[in-house]
């Protein structure tokens, strides 16, 4: 009897400090958010647990900043949707084309080739930054939507990624395939992508979440304001003069929904690939 | 017989037709990963020994080494490198210990474990420029959320991000927050994999909760840990975004990294040579780096 109860008592305690932990951990973002739906001038007014509670709600900070004349917020959203959406769109169809040739379709020079790739996996982006601005100018992209999407189609990763699973597929299916007169082009979108739903739904959903965040890259080849991007335009914001804390914090509460939506919706499948990459690498 | 041979040939140009198409599957991403990541490295080295400004580029020629050479003369390129592996070497134990932490926090079997999960992994979704811009406010010196809970408890007011002593360890606290979640999740798949029986032998030996914890659970996620340290290690070296937005590398260039001054060169002075000269250092840096990290670990 002693031990039970000291057994729930350690649960207890164990479930307190989860949830006091846990609160202090989304405290910022708590607090983005509540600050989000304030007046401008009662956002660093009560910094105690009243910088929690909001007093007045509104919205008015949401809509001057997606009103705001000097600031194409919308636009800013809508060009990192679209490029990212190219990314992961044109990514995992050029990915898993990448492994499937290179994992069930052997030729002569796949296994280097593999070998490099995933080499290059180690190479930091931020080395190749200058060269590939000088690249992407040449192509005359510089301030166009292909500078956004077009170099991070393939993605050493993901591509491992795709191989991982393929490897999984039993052979059998696609040689029942081959019987039948299916062409590898028929066999891989036939049979290959609907048995690959889980893999293509992690490839898709680590890219988005990984580009959304992107900022570096765009800061140097979207300068234009009509093509810069959501996270470059928030951070424009936020380095002007005349700051507005209230249009900053929806902008910020604005820029993080995205994701949100997608980790609420998919999470079985993102968190699946940050740990199948922990555990195989 | 014609049967056979019939089938025979079509046995073999389907083959040969599967070794065609396997090439072909491939170029779009061969294409693109030589285009966009092998020649830019292999550009990254030609371009560091160049003399090559985007302001002048009719002057472009050969210098040597030349570049190295002001790169090893510039105060500024050891005041960034010892930054960046200050940050790394703070971030990348206190992030990991904090990250298995939580994660065997979580693991335990309590009805809040999974909405605690959530709570830790929130930081990790929200992207870095809308973390750093959120934490300049939180560090704010006259009201921001740290220094009244501070004043809360009874410490006066601190200047954070506006001091030297400060910015970068401010940085490295927030950095640890926003990241540990990642980690975390890597920690808490590692831990799944601990066999029950284990813990049920230690415990027949008497173990308490520490002595299994450095007995059983160490050993046993022992390769996630080596992975967990190398890719945090690598994503220290990185830093940028932090510095950039929340104290644009100062104060006296107390944040200033090796990327920082890598895009300060690069796309403000249009410095192609000699931002190329730090690109490869810093390549070479995180290799040499991780290669080592990985062979400490695996004895």
């Amino acid at each position: 009897m002693k031990r039970y109860y000291h057994k729930n008592l350690k649960k207890f305690l164990l479930s307190i400090s989860i949830i006091v932990l846990g609160l202090l951990f989304i405290s910022p973002l708590l607090w983005m958010m509540v600050a989000s739906l304030k007046p401008e001038t009662e956002i660093f007014k009560d910094m105690g647990l009243g910088a929690f509670v909001p007093q007045n709600l509104t919205i008015a900070n949401y809509t001057s900043i997606l009103m705001n004349a000097d600031v194409n917020f919308l636009r800013y959203m809508w060009n990192s949707l679209f490029s990212v959406g190219m990314i992961v769109l044109l990514g995992t169809v050029v990915n898993s084309l990448c492994a499937y040739g290179l994992v069930k379709l052997k030729f002569p020079g796949s296994e280097f080739i593999l070998i490099v790739i995933i080499a290059l996996y180690v190479v930091p982006f931020e080395s190749v930054l200058i060269p590939m601005y000088i690249v992407v100018n040449q192509f005359g992209w510089i301030n166009e939507y292909p500078s956004l999407y077009v170099p991070f189609i393939a993605e050493a990763f993901n591509i491992f990624l795709f191989r991982q699973f393929f490897l999984s597929i039993p052979q059998e299916l696609e040689e029942a395939a081959q019987i039948d007169g299916s062409s590898p082009w028929q066999t891989f979108w036939r049979i290959v992508v609907p048995n690959s739903k889980p893999v293509f739904a992690t490839a898709a959903i680590l890219t988005f979440v990984t580009h959304w965040s992107d900022f570096m890259w765009p800061l140097i080849v979207a300068t234009d304001d009509s093509i810069r991007t959501v996270q470059v335009g928030i951070q424009y914001l936020f380095a002007d003069n005349n700051i507005q804390y209230g249009q900053i914090m929806a902008g910020l509460t604005l820029t993080t929904i995205p994701v949100v939506l997608i980790f609420l919706f998919f999470q079985r499948y993102y968190v699946q690939g940050i740990t199948s990459s922990g555990l195989k690498g | 017989m014609e049967m056979v041979t019939r089938s025979k040939k079509k046995f073999m140009t389907y083959h040969r037709q599967k070794k065609l198409m396997g090439i072909s599957f491939t170029l779009p991403a061969l294409f693109i990963l030589f285009t966009f990541l092998i020649l830019p490295v292999l550009l990254a080295f030609v371009y560091s020994l160049m003399n090559y400004n985007m302001l002048n580029p009719s002057e472009k020629f050969f210098i040597g080494l030349d570049n190295y050479i002001r790169l090893f003369q510039d105060e500024v390129f050891f005041v960034a490198l010892k930054n960046t592996l200050y940050f790394t070497a703070l971030v990348v134990p206190l992030q990991c210990a904090v990250a298995l932490g939580l994660a065997l926090l979580v693991s335990k079997n309590v009805k809040v474990a999974p909405i605690g999960r959530i709570f830790f992994f929130s930081p990790v979704i929200t992207s870095m420029v809308v973390v750093a811009i959120l934490w300049t406010f939180l560090y704010n010196v006259n009201d921001g959320l740290i220094n009244s809970l501070l004043n809360f408890v009874g410490i006066p007011n601190q200047p954070f991000l506006l001091s030297p002593d400060q910015a970068m360890n401010s940085i490295i606290f927030m950095s640890i927050w926003q990241a540990a979640g990642f980690q975390m999740m890597i920690f808490i798949a590692g831990l799944k994999e601990v066999p029950n029986t284990l813990y049920e032998a230690a415990e027949i030996d008497g173990a308490n909760a520490w002595q299994k914890f450095l007995n059983v659970t160490m050993p046993s996620i022992h390769h996630v840990t080596g992975f967990v340290l190398i890719v945090t290690t690598i994503q220290a070296f990185r830093l940028f975004i932090q510095p950039y937005v929340m104290t644009n590398g100062g104060p006296s260039e107390s944040t200033k990294t090796l990327v920082f001054m890598l895009y300060e060169n690069g796309f403000q002075f249009r410095d192609v040579g000699y931002s190329s000269a730090i690109s490869v250092v810093f390549f070479i840096v995180v290799i040499i780096t991780s290669l080592t990290l990985k062979k400490v670990l695996k004895q």
